[in-house]
């Protein structure tokens, strides 16, 4: 029993926070924002230059192999820089659907190997998700027809696009017809590539969400400290300090809910889709409270355009019901701890 | 990252389990906060004392069992599983043990430890005072050594004691330089409730029992040997004895699980009712969600711990997280008895709600005791969060 991070793990997060610290500052977000296609090639190339896109991907197809225990610190990262690329849904979510293929389904080792190399881009159109994100940089969509589950080419994908109030976020209702040739999987096999997905997406933006409060956190933080009035900086106030402390507690109590649905997620449990689900209410909690925090304690500068933390609080309020809202997520909750005969209590945090 | 239990922690919780099957108590125990109560209490102690289970983690040398932090984890969540009673001596076996296994000599350990894990010896605390609450470092009650060095003498008053009405012992912070202040002169010392000049006087709590008393020293003599740390270094030893762990391990996460698997069930045979306010529902939720949260929080932290990092003012995040909680928790339940909910055990038609209202008054102090969440937050703004004071 040991429900930490390996030092090498630890070291991957510090990296990839170092480097995303430098390739994408907030100065470089507005930039993005303001850009038709809201992506920036360049950053994405970097991101493939630092292997980013391989983690997901088994070694055997030049991957990295590494797990969603990996990546529920990769996401936090993500959310932290609130990178405006659809990173994650390409290497995780879309490489976890992909891999989980049988050998010789579509294109599996090439879209592997492309992912691995950074040379495509792929969108999720998950149901549960009624618009598409990155539909249309995207070089490959996966998307749902009943529980089958296609790959089509983003030639043969019409688009309408559908702005979103966090500018990072490019959405787009899609119309496609589906054909035998794009089919990867149907019936029972469909349905548990869809849940397997959903779980995956879930995490990804659990992830992000928590590292947006942290973001958040931060930001108010060192404002409040600075700001002075009635002579002294803010953050000297109590009533100022305990938002923040709240903050942190939601945060502190997030945290290893994140970590236990991503091992739960890697080791398939039976019990995933509640952990899964506890993981986006708990770090959507902490992004909300951290945003509603925030921006209080920022004052009249957090309605602002011109503060950074606009940036973070429209990501987190956008993300907080994408991959299901709290409805669906508080529903499957409720559904695995009211069933009969659940194993509620001491003793069952780990054991099946 | 692995979450198996290896076999012999899984070995660990199936012995735990089978002696808790055939040695809990077959009627529940009266209230620790009367003196019947506590003298079952501290019989049932003696119990777990000879199986070796009062103090798992204690060294074997000391009536314990060596125990690491999961395996720790592993009795607790067997104990609180099986409803077994609360536990009685846990001030002392909690707070001032690893006090004393840190800066206590071998004399006093030899002395102290093993009757403390046996319950033969029951500790209350002496920290507040009536001018020195949250703000502890204005305490008052003098310490002050003899002209030839063998004892102290104490004059002063401490209150908030929990259970100290029927305790055998206290452990406390006295001001033993006079010309001292702050944190500043203070000693930490043991004091044996039966000398003279030492007056108890019970304080009625909120469930109308003696829970705690205040107590009052009148030239009481202390021995100089029950002096824990150096003199003047009360402080110090207060605070440095590994801060975290003596929170979580006050406060484990399996008695708050146990609560929320009794709230989920009273939902579940009340949901008509019940579900007429949609809030329970989200309530009852988030009793699993946030004692589930706990639970993970503390296995993530005896890991850290045992990888030896050390934990820092975040452990004020946990005396607030588990504080509302167990409030939280217990607000749910009052409102699903409805009209029940304000029946004593006393009460023919209270059925079993009375349990609820012990736990839903006990928890009203969470929040307040071990210091208040309000301090726990500024704790947790400056030493976590780095904001000015």
């Amino acid at each position: 029993m040991d429900f930490t991070f390996t030092d090498d793990q630890l070291t991957f997060r510090e990296a990839v926070s170092r480097f995303l610290m430098t390739e994408a500052a907030p100065e470089m977000l507005r930039e993005i924002w303001e850009t038709d296609s809201g992506r920036s090639p360049s950053l994405r190339k970097n991101i493939a230059e630092q292997g980013l896109t391989s983690l997901s991907v088994p070694e055997d197809c030049g991957g990295l192999g590494m797990d969603d225990v990996a990546w529920a610190l990769m996401t936090q990262e993500l959310g932290y820089y609130a990178i405006p690329d659809s990173l994650a849904d390409t290497a995780y979510v879309a490489a976890g659907l992909i891999k989980t293929l049988a050998e010789g389904a579509g294109a599996r080792g090439e879209w592997l190997g492309r992912i691995a190399e950074g040379s495509i881009r792929i969108a999720v159109g998950h149901p549960i998700n009624p618009l598409v994100a990155d539909a249309s940089p995207a070089d490959l969509l996966l998307l749902a027809h009943g529980d089958e589950v296609h790959a089509v080419p983003r030639a043969e994908v019409g688009i309408e696009a559908n702005p979103s109030i966090d500018l990072s976020r490019r959405l787009a209702r899609v119309s496609w017809a589906p054909a035998a040739a794009t089919m990867l999987a149907d019936g029972d096999a469909g349905r548990a590539l869809w849940a397997q997905t959903l779980n995956r997406g879930t995490l990804s933006v659990a992830g992000q969400l928590l590292g947006l409060a942290q973001r958040m956190l931060d930001l108010s933080v060192d404002y409040t400290a600075q700001r002075k009035q009635f002579g002294k900086p803010i953050g000297s106030f109590q009533a100022v300090k305990h938002h923040l402390a709240d903050v942190a507690t939601r945060i502190e109590f997030a945290k290893p809910v994140l970590y236990r649905a991503a091992y739960a997620l890697a080791r398939d449990e039976a019990g995933a889709d509640a952990r899964a689900s506890h993981a986006k209410l708990a770090c959507g909690e902490a992004a909300w409270l951290a945003a509603r925090h925030g921006i209080q304690v920022h004052g009249a500068m957090g309605y602002t355009w011109e503060v950074d933390l606009q940036m973070f609080m429209k990501r987190a309020w956008a993300l907080d019901a994408s991959w299901g809202d709290r409805g669906f997520h508080k529903s499957r909750v409720a559904d695995a701890i009211l069933a009969d005969g659940a194993a509620l209590g001491p003793g069952h945090t780990f054991e099946e | 990252m692995d979450l198996a239990y290896t076999p012999r922690q899984k070995a660990f919780r199936k012995e735990v389990r089978a002696w808790l099957a055939a040695n809990l108590p077959r009627e529940p125990l009266a209230s620790y906060d009367t003196r019947e109560g506590f003298e079952q209490h501290r019989e049932w102690e003696r119990k777990l004392f000879d199986a070796r289970l009062s103090m798992v983690i204690w060294p074997e040398a000391l009536g314990g069992r060596g125990c690491d932090l999961i395996e720790w984890l592993i009795f607790e969540e067997e104990y609180y599983g099986a409803g077994a009673p609360m536990r009685v001596n846990q001030n002392g076996q909690l707070l001032l043990g690893p006090t004393l296994i840190e800066f206590g000599t071998e004399a006093q350990k030899a002395r102290f430890l093993p009757r403390m894990a046996s319950s033969e010896d029951m500790w209350a605390q002496g920290w507040s005072e009536p001018n020195a609450g949250s703000d502890m470092a204005a305490i008052t009650s003098k310490a002050i050594l003899s002209a030839d060095g063998s004892h102290y003498l104490l004059n002063g008053q401490k209150t908030w004691s929990t259970r100290a009405s029927f305790a055998d012992w206290l452990f406390g912070l006295f001001r033993s330089d006079p010309t001292s202040s702050r944190h500043h002169g203070l000693s930490y010392l043991a004091v044996p409730l039966d000398a003279p000049g030492v007056t108890i006087r019970p304080i009625q709590a909120l469930n109308g029992k003696q829970a705690f008393a205040e107590i009052f020293f009148d030239d009481v003599k202390v021995p100089v040997d029950n002096r824990i740390g150096e003199e003047g270094q009360g402080w110090h030893v207060a605070m440095a004895t590994a801060g975290f762990e003596r929170g979580l391990l006050l406060r484990s996460p399996a008695r708050f699980q146990y609560t929320a698997r009794k709230l989920v069930e009273l939902y579940k045979a009340n949901r008509e009712v019940a579900d007429r306010d949609p809030a329970i529902r989200d309530a009852v939720i988030e009793a699993w969600t946030g004692t589930e949260a706990y639970a993970l929080s503390a296995y993530h932290t005896v890991g850290r711990l045992a990888k030896g990092a050390r934990i820092g003012a975040e452990a004020s995040t946990n005396k607030i997280f588990w504080s509302e909680l167990d409030l939280k928790m217990h607000e749910t339940a009052m409102r699903i008895l409805g009209a029940r909910g304000e029946l004593t055990g006393d009460a023919p038609a209270s059925v079993d709600a009375a349990r609820w209202l012990d736990g839903f008054l006990f928890a009203q102090a969470g929040p307040i005791y071990a210091g208040t969440n309000e301090i726990q937050r500024n704790i947790i703004a400056e030493r976590m969060l780095g904001l000015p004071k």
